[in-house]
């Protein structure tokens, strides 16, 4: 029976998706919608699976080597598994930003211009507008404005944290996967990357993973709760956290383990 | 400014107490420290001693071009590098035969030879080198990639005689039926034999280098959008420049200064002239060729030591300027605070 398509109102929706690093099963079963123009928190213990699930949604464990999965994930109804669903043109639409900020070794320019560039963008009149646009998007345009040419990696590490986002941002993805953006930042550059997050759901639809509970609860409208590669609990995130229905979950965000 | 004193006492800091001796173990341990760090120093300078006292010695060797009447006479630095009469009624020439009647010196065709030989082997073994790595650290599956580096690393263990003899006897014949080169060995044949000596080195150097580039890099600019190749092209390659330029100059270094190969398969005839297919003598060729026989003390004996300055100058001006280049790439890619 071929599964049906995903409600359309789901930008995106796991449908039983398991994964396997060799035999090492790291989700099963996942079934998870991520509702359009919502920010969605996954949360959970070190190694309970998040992470994989929200690297499962852009295909970037296929870089790692051994991975293999079982049931698929739908973008707007359709299976990124899908053999006419390029994998370029799957993580044009649903861009990341990484834990540790990695922007490249070129200038602040050249970072956020990359992905336009792979895109094929040559204007260069365009090209600086999309790359503002971006950098303002980002909240960052004020601070580096001035000094566009200079290395990205001469930027503090919330700026450069931003300055992945706006990367991200440039080449205008549907989603975008957070995967513990602020884990490595002081709390007023946190503060400005969660304020961030709140103006981006009004464009696109977010996924964020967290190990801070107070950051779901401030930034996400729905939670999701993972444990031991399961998903144990999903609803919206003043319920999971006032009133979760399973034993683990309240333990979790009562902090009776984690 | 706080009261200093009030400060204190509401953190309940102690006013400083005079240090006691040090304990007898806290001496030994100092002690071993620095003689520690003693030996070391001195290894170290036994090592950059014995380099600077060879390249004394080669120098004084030389020094009597320009002390010495008679070998300034017979090979002066015009002769050296201008072009001079050799036959009557013939245009000016440069020749290079220390050992005739008139002896007639000039560098100028060795020199030739040394570019010839080592821009084919550099043209050759630099683009192989850097993609055969590219290939190896980015797109190989990592079975191959486990093969294919140490298989690589062994290429760069054969001894230069036998990638020589392998140029001389083998590549030599084939050269010349494919291009018809008049002369059997020349430029071409000994700079592909070059080559085969320095992809090895090009190659792990730059892999290694590749290797090094934060995966981080890689995940970013697939999960833009793009391609494993313009990945590996824009981000990989980049990043890794620094590394890249070490590896090539690794590779001219040996390039410029191996002799075996070029004296075997480069024909070593001293000929002036821009054809690849000619045969050439390269500055360590001649270096090789002419001290078993040389009166020691002699103006030639003096050249050939002068040649060996020469080559010295050559890769240590080239390493200096490929070190202020790499200085700046990093530069450019840390930025100010890196």
């Amino acid at each position: 029976m071929p599964p049906t398509p995903a409600t359309p109102r789901n930008k995106m929706e796991s449908r039983d998706l398991t994964l396997r690093y060799g035999s090492k099963v790291a989700i099963k079963q996942v079934s998870l919608a991520i509702p359009e123009h919502k920010v969605t928190a996954l949360i959970g213990p070190s190694g309970c699976g998040k992470s994989t699930f929200l690297r499962s949604l852009n295909r970037m464990n296929d870089l790692i080597a051994g991975a293999n999965h079982e049931g698929t994930v739908f973008l707007d109804g359709r299976s990124i598994h899908d053999r006419t669903l390029d994998v370029v043109d799957l993580r044009r639409r649903v861009g990341m930003v990484f834990q540790k900020s990695n922007p490249f070794p070129k200038s602040i320019f050249e970072n956020v211009a990359y992905g336009l560039r792979v895109g094929g963008l040559k204007d260069k009149a365009k090209l600086a507008a999309r790359v503002e646009k971006s950098l303002r998007g980002a909240a960052l345009w004020d601070e580096v404005k001035d000094r566009l040419d200079e290395s990205a990696l001469g930027l503090s590490g919330g700026q450069q944290q931003r300055l992945c986002i706006a990367r991200a941002l440039a080449v205008e993805p549907e989603v975008l996967l957070m995967d513990e953006p602020a884990s490595a930042l002081d709390p007023i550059a946190t503060a400005k990357i969660e304020e961030l997050i709140h103006e981006l759901k009004a464009t696109y639809t977010i996924a964020i993973v967290t190990h801070n509970m107070q950051q779901a609860a401030r930034v996400s409208d729905r939670t999701a709760f993972f444990y031991m590669g399961e998903l144990v609990e999903c609803g919206p995130t003043e319920r999971i956290f006032t009133n979760p229905q399973e034993k683990r979950t309240e333990d979790y965000v009562t902090g009776k383990f984690g | 400014m706080l009261d200093r004193q009030a400060v204190m006492q509401e953190q309940d800091l102690a006013p400083p107490v005079a240090l006691p001796m040090l304990s007898p173990e806290a001496r030994r341990r100092q002690l071993k420290e620095k003689l520690i760090a003693w030996t070391i120093t001195a290894v170290a300078f036994t090592g950059i001693a014995a380099l600077v006292l060879i390249l004394v010695f080669v120098a004084k060797e030389a020094l009597s071009l320009v002390t010495d009447t008679a070998a300034r006479e017979e090979a002066s630095f015009s002769k050296m590098f201008l072009p001079q009469l050799v036959r009557k009624g013939k245009p000016l020439a440069y020749v290079w035969q220390p050992v005739s009647g008139v002896p007639k010196v000039s560098m100028i065709p060795l020199f030739i030879g040394t570019l010839k030989t080592t821009a084919v082997s550099m043209l050759v073994a630099v683009p192989l080198g850097i993609f055969g790595a590219l290939f190896a650290a980015e797109f190989a599956p990592r079975r191959l990639r486990e093969v294919l580096k140490p298989t690589i690393e062994l290429l760069a263990g054969i001894p230069s005689v036998v990638l020589g003899f392998f140029a001389l006897m083998v590549m030599a014949s084939f050269l010349q039926e494919t291009f018809g080169f008049t002369s059997r060995l020349n430029a071409v044949v000994a700079g592909l034999g070059l080559a085969l000596a320095i992809v090895p080195v090009i190659f792990t150097v730059t892999e290694d280098a590749l290797t090094a580039v934060p995966r981080s890099y890689r995940e970013a600019s697939l999960a833009l959008g793009a391609t494993p190749w313009e990945t590996a092209w824009k981000v990989v390659l980049p990043a890794a420049a620094p590394g890249i330029l070490a590896a090539c100059v690794l590779g001219f270094g040996r390039a410029i200064g191996e002799t075996m190969i070029v004296l075997m398969a480069s024909g070593n005839a001293a000929i002036t002239s821009a054809n690849l297919g000619d045969s050439v003598r390269s500055l360590s060729a001649t270096i090789a060729a002419e001290m078993g026989e040389v009166v020691v003390g002699s103006p030639h004996y003096a050249l050939l030591f002068f040649i060996g300055v020469e080559l010295f100058l050559f890769t240590f001006v080239l390493n200096m300027l490929a070190g202020i280049w790499t200085k700046k790439v990093i530069q450019r890619l840390k930025g100010g605070a890196g």
